[in-house]
């Protein structure tokens, strides 16, 4: 089975600190990856170079066998194919909840304004939101907005999501709406990269748990493998304090 | 539901609202009566200066006023043309200046640096020096020769060149001010650098910047009134004709007085928006 994303010797660093150091990571069609660790172990840098947000160092990332590491490719265009959604949401304040999720059709994939519109709606409709379809953001709670913006980062159908720590800036009674919803999106077969501190929900979700330690894959496999038998006395030490 | 509106406020309450209505009521008497003693000292004052009999008379001439009205007039409408036209035109040089000043790329340096070049100095000149350069020097490159260009065309030339450096700056402060992340997430959805200001970074910025655009366009407004040293005959052109036949100055009270007008909704329009801007920051709060 080809790989959707193939990391190959990533490695990236700000100023004099490497915050990664030779990522090597394959991510099948249909798979989702939970990426955990440590703050500052790498993990929102790893998902920032995979969108191009930030520019690799070193190494290769493949988008369906692509290099999209090349200078000559058009970034905006590989962006436009990988949705990302952000820990603190960054939905625009200045634009209702429907445009929010239809900017990037509307202006990314040239679809035209009604058409646009009535997928949006029905994606709002998924998520309980389409009363809050033409309300601005500040409007809604702060699970509401997380889960807009869930829905602004798939409307454009991409092959690849990728979740930065999503519910981190939420209150607790308000993380698991937002769960259910990426729960949703695995059954829908969406192709997942999240890095989280939910291990609970890593280990019910994720068909692959991925652990970085300062900037390196330190141990990956099943959650059941990685949660119930860690190999590394360092994955041990990790997990014995988040548990 | 609706017990709240039912309920009895208590005794403590009913009677904190006794008070502040009675001190209410007090510092309006106060705030009054301290106005009126104030208008008082200034009239007399005003009245047994030696020379205000004189003042009224070459400044405050109800004959000449009425006489000088419908030239001043017809000047003024010459300004709000201008005002208009210099208006528009500002926003669009500012905003594409401010743009310029925001690109990050190497290979926008020489833009950037005549971006910058250009603010510092338009921001440096006085306004009347750059009148006498656009006005005087524009027609002398173009030669004797040459098509003659209006005296306001060349007033609102300079007008634009000064006023766009000032705003640009404006316009740059609110880029400035718009969070990183907004930019982050419109990127990370395919939009390009351009779609990403014109349709996100922008409209947030034009916001936080309204008032202080408010301002500036009310300074302009006045300033409007200098293409007169070019020869276009506009409001302060106006009173100054009128002035020398009747030697007297009421004809520039008639000019200052339309400009005030001009001036006064705005002003009030940007008071309101700065209190509705700071009522929705600030809900609940009484300091």
């Amino acid at each position: 089975m080809s790989a959707v994303l193939r990391l190959q010797d990533v490695r990236k660093s700000f100023g004099g600190s490497e915050v990664l150091r030779g990522i090597d990571l394959d991510v099948a069609e249909h798979e989702v990856v939970a990426l955990i660790g440590a703050s500052g172990s790498g993990k929102s840098t790893l998902l920032r170079t995979i969108n191009l947000l930030e520019r690799v160092d070193d190494g290769r990332i493949l988008l369906r066998d692509r290099d999209i590491t090349d200078p000559r490719e058009d970034a905006d265009a590989i962006r436009a194919r990988i949705g990302v959604v952000f820990q603190h949401y960054n939905l625009f304040p200045h634009l209702s909840v429907l445009d929010n999720v239809t900017l990037a059709l509307r202006h990314v994939a040239r679809v035209d304004r009604g058409h646009a519109e009535a997928r949006g709606l029905e994606l709002l409709a998924r998520i309980g939101l389409a009363d809050f379809a033409r309300a601005f953001p500040d409007r809604l709670s702060g699970g509401q907005q997380q889960r807009a913006a869930i829905v602004r980062a798939i409307a454009g159908s991409p092959e690849l999501l990728l979740l930065d720590e999503v519910t981190s800036a939420l209150d607790p009674e308000l993380v698991g709406e937002v769960l259910e919803l990426v729960r949703e999106l695995k059954a829908d077969g969406t192709t997942i990269v999240m890095a989280t501190h939910e291990m609970a929900f890593a280990r019910d979700v994720a068909d692959r748990v991925v652990f970085l330690d300062r900037g390196v894959i330190a141990e990956q496999g099943t959650p059941a493998q990685v949660f119930g038998a860690p190999r590394e006395a360092r994955t041990r030490e990790f997990l014995a304090r988040v548990l | 539901m609706n017990q709240t509106e039912a309920r009895q406020p208590s005794e403590l309450e009913l009677e904190r609202r006794a008070f502040r209505r009675r001190q209410g009521l007090r510092s309006v008497l106060i705030s009054l009566a301290s106005t009126l003693a104030l208008a008082v000292v200034v009239w007399f004052t005003l009245i047994n200066t030696p020379g205000w009999a004189r003042v009224q008379q070459t400044f405050f001439d109800p004959e000449v006023f009425v006489a000088a009205l419908p030239r001043v007039w017809d000047g003024f409408l010459l300004n709000l043309r201008v005002l208009l036209v210099a208006a528009v035109s500002v926003l669009v040089l500012s905003i594409a200046v401010a743009g310029i000043r925001t690109l990050r790329s190497p290979v926008f340096f020489p833009l950037r640096a005549l971006a910058t070049a250009y603010t510092d100095l338009f921001r440096g000149m006085p306004l009347i020096i750059v009148l006498f350069l656009v006005g005087f020097g524009i027609p002398g490159l173009i030669g004797s020769g040459g098509p003659r260009i209006p005296s306001e065309v060349l007033g609102t030339i300079a007008i634009v060149l000064v006023y766009s450096a000032y705003v640009s700056e404006v316009f740059r402060a609110g880029i400035e001010a718009v969070h990183p992340s907004q930019r982050l997430a419109a990127r990370s959805l395919g939009l390009s650098h351009g779609k990403t200001m014109r349709l996100v970074v922008l409209p947030q910025a034009v916001r936080k910047v309204t008032p202080a655009l408010m301002n500036d366009f009310v300074a302009m407004q006045k300033d409007v009134g200098l293409i007169s040293v070019l020869g276009a005959v506009d409001a302060v052109r106006g009173a100054q004709i009128v002035t020398s036949q009747f030697y007297n100055f009421t004809p520039y009270v008639v000019a200052g007085l339309l400009f005030v007008l001009l001036a006064l909704p705005l002003i009030r329009l940007t008071d309101w928006y700065t209190a509705r801007l700071r009522a929705r920051e600030q809900i609940g709060g009484i300091v």
